[in-house]
């Protein structure tokens, strides 16, 4: 069924991160598709990986933005690291008209259940944020699981049961846990850091988190000085620059 | 937004055929199942193939065609099975038509009614779906809807007086309602056109990243080297110049041809039978409405746009 759970899930899985350390590194991206290659969504298809127009379905992607000051100044380099929100009011799943797309009502988690998928594209149109990719080789949608395979995985040691592109993130810039539990080491860093939404104003109310850059240090907003010129009137640069025809 | 070749014949065809439906619906509501003729019948029969036509060119776009009849299921939150929902039942007033004429008896007014009824509130939920998107600001009005019922009934009624013309129906009625349709139709768009250009951006690259307070935020490393189906299919652009020569040849041939033909035949032919008018009306409104299709996602921003260097959307 596609209409979301009646009653706010008890549970709110999901993802906290940080601006501020990511370096855009990639590594939450290859180690996301590497394992849901092979997880819940396998296979995540590619088409000509290794040709002139590489191109396929990836569930997380790293963008990097430069921020401009509107006074001036120094701007700064911010890696934005994006995967699917697993909304509250999640529209990816309302739009649905197969029952394919679900959320959770255990832990809020959204999810595709391909075989009833028929790939018509709407819940990616849906997604103010871009989460959805259509698979090129299988015609269904995919999307972030959280590594459902992973979290509830009883298999694997306990400390690996957290989601692979946080498990990979080697400046700890990726949290994962439960943020409708205030206590919850995710949620204190949210409350600790001012974590927002992103485009809070569609009302789509995601679940993750993003911490801002802290702010910058002192003396940091000024532009570096301009070199000095090397042209002296005396001294050994001096008679360097002289002896260079300066 | 991508416009896929299958959504804009789909939605035209479809349009049109639903258009061309509830007209001969409404038509036949005000008439007994004997004075049905062979020409309605065919009529309909026609507006059903269209409508058939339009539904299996959507299945184009498809990953999995086979499984299209899944989409019948989720009425309760989706417009898109909701559409499917009402399409299919719009067969069953309709084929009753058809029947009531083989027998010579039926209730026809209910039939009627209840066809017109169902083809109009299918095109309503296609419309819907597009209208309900709130990534994309100018699709997210009521004027989604209200275009897309006034385009189907006027790409309809051409058709519709193309039959009547065959029939050799002097009348004035059918081209009269295909002309007040037309002006009806792109009166109603040119005012959409207009709010959509004035629609408010939903958002803009500093509430999709939330870097906004710090500063004017532009994408330096975009995360892939080539393009995904992201932007394919959402980052279709098309150049300013182009829409407005495009617009203008929309409003002509779908507006401005079909009302000029009719009031062709409304006066300098006193409402004498003319096929072939009828014929280039309805042509004529079909391009014009393939146009504005086109347009229609063409033009469209979807707020995804803002994490590839999309200032607003």
């Amino acid at each position: 069924m596609t209409s979301l759970p009646p009653t706010p899930p008890p549970r709110r899985l999901g993802l906290v991160i940080d601006l501020d350390t990511c370096v855009g590194c990639q590594a939450c991206v290859v180690s996301c598709k590497q394992w849901n290659t092979g997880g819940h969504p396998a296979p995540l298809s590619d088409v000509e990986p290794y040709g002139r127009e590489p191109s396929g379905a990836w569930l997380n992607r790293v963008h990097g933005y430069e921020v401009a000051p509107a006074g001036g100044g120094c701007g700064q380099t911010v890696y934005f690291p994006k995967s699917c929100l697993h909304c509250e009011n999640a529209a990816c799943v309302t739009v649905c008209p197969t029952g394919a797309s679900y959320k959770r009502a255990a832990d809020g988690i959204v999810l595709v259940d391909e075989a009833k998928c028929i790939g018509c594209g709407l819940c990616a149109w849906a997604c103010p944020y871009g989460a959805r990719e259509l698979d090129p080789v299988e015609g269904v949608m995919k999307k972030c699981t959280l590594c459902i395979d992973r979290i509830y995985n009883e298999t694997l040691p306990e400390e690996e049961r957290e989601p692979a592109c946080v498990a990979s993130c080697p400046a700890r810039a990726r949290h994962f846990g439960d943020l409708a539990d205030p206590a919850s080491p995710a949620a204190r860093l949210v409350a600790a850091r001012g974590g927002f939404d992103l485009m809070p104003e569609l009302g789509y109310r995601p679940t993750n988190k993003y911490l801002p850059p802290r702010p910058r240090r002192q003396g940091d907003e000024d532009p570096p000085r301009a070199l000095p010129d090397v042209a002296g009137p005396g001294g050994l640069w001096g008679w360097v620059d002289r002896l260079l025809g300066g | 937004m991508h416009p896929a070749p299958s959504l804009v014949l789909f939605t035209v065809l479809s349009g049109a055929g639903y258009g061309w439906l509830a007209l001969l619906g409404l038509a036949a509501a005000t008439g007994r199942a004997s004075e049905l003729t062979a020409w309605d019948a065919g009529g309909a029969a026609a507006a059903l193939l269209l409508v058939t036509a339009g539904l299996l060119a959507s299945t184009a776009h498809l990953g999995h065609p086979e499984r299209a009849w899944r989409a019948l299921s989720q009425w309760r939150s989706s417009w898109l099975s909701r559409e499917a929902v009402a399409a299919a039942v719009t067969y069953l007033p309709a084929l009753g038509l058809l029947a009531a004429w083989a027998l010579g008896d039926g209730p026809v007014r209910v039939l009627g009614v209840a066809t017109a009824a169902c083809a109009l509130a299918t095109v309503l939920c296609t419309a819907m779906i597009y209208a309900a998107l709130r990534p994309i600001a100018r699709w997210h009005s009521p004027w989604v809807p209200a275009t897309f019922l006034a385009l189907a009934v006027a790409t309809g009624a051409p058709l519709a007086w193309l039959v009547a013309a065959l029939a050799g129906d002097p009348g004035t009625a059918a081209p009269g309602v295909a002309g007040l349709a037309a002006l009806l139709a792109w009166t109603v768009k040119l005012l959409a056109w207009q709010a959509a250009d004035g629609a408010q951006a939903v958002a803009d690259a500093g509430t999709a990243t939330g870097l906004g307070h710090l500063g004017r935020v532009r994408l330096v490393e975009p995360p892939h080297s080539m393009d995904n189906y992201l932007t394919r299919e959402m980052g279709f652009r098309v150049a300013r110049k182009h829409r407005l020569t495009l617009r203008r040849l929309a409003v002509l041939l779908g507006g401005g041809a079909p009302l000029l033909l009719a009031l062709l035949a409304l006066t300098a032919l006193r409402g004498a039978p003319t096929p072939g008018l009828a014929a280039a009306a309805a042509a004529a409104a079909i391009l014009g409405a393939l146009l504005e299709r086109w347009l229609f996602f063409a033009e469209a921003r979807h707020t995804v746009t803002l994490y590839y260097g999309a200032e607003v959307a």
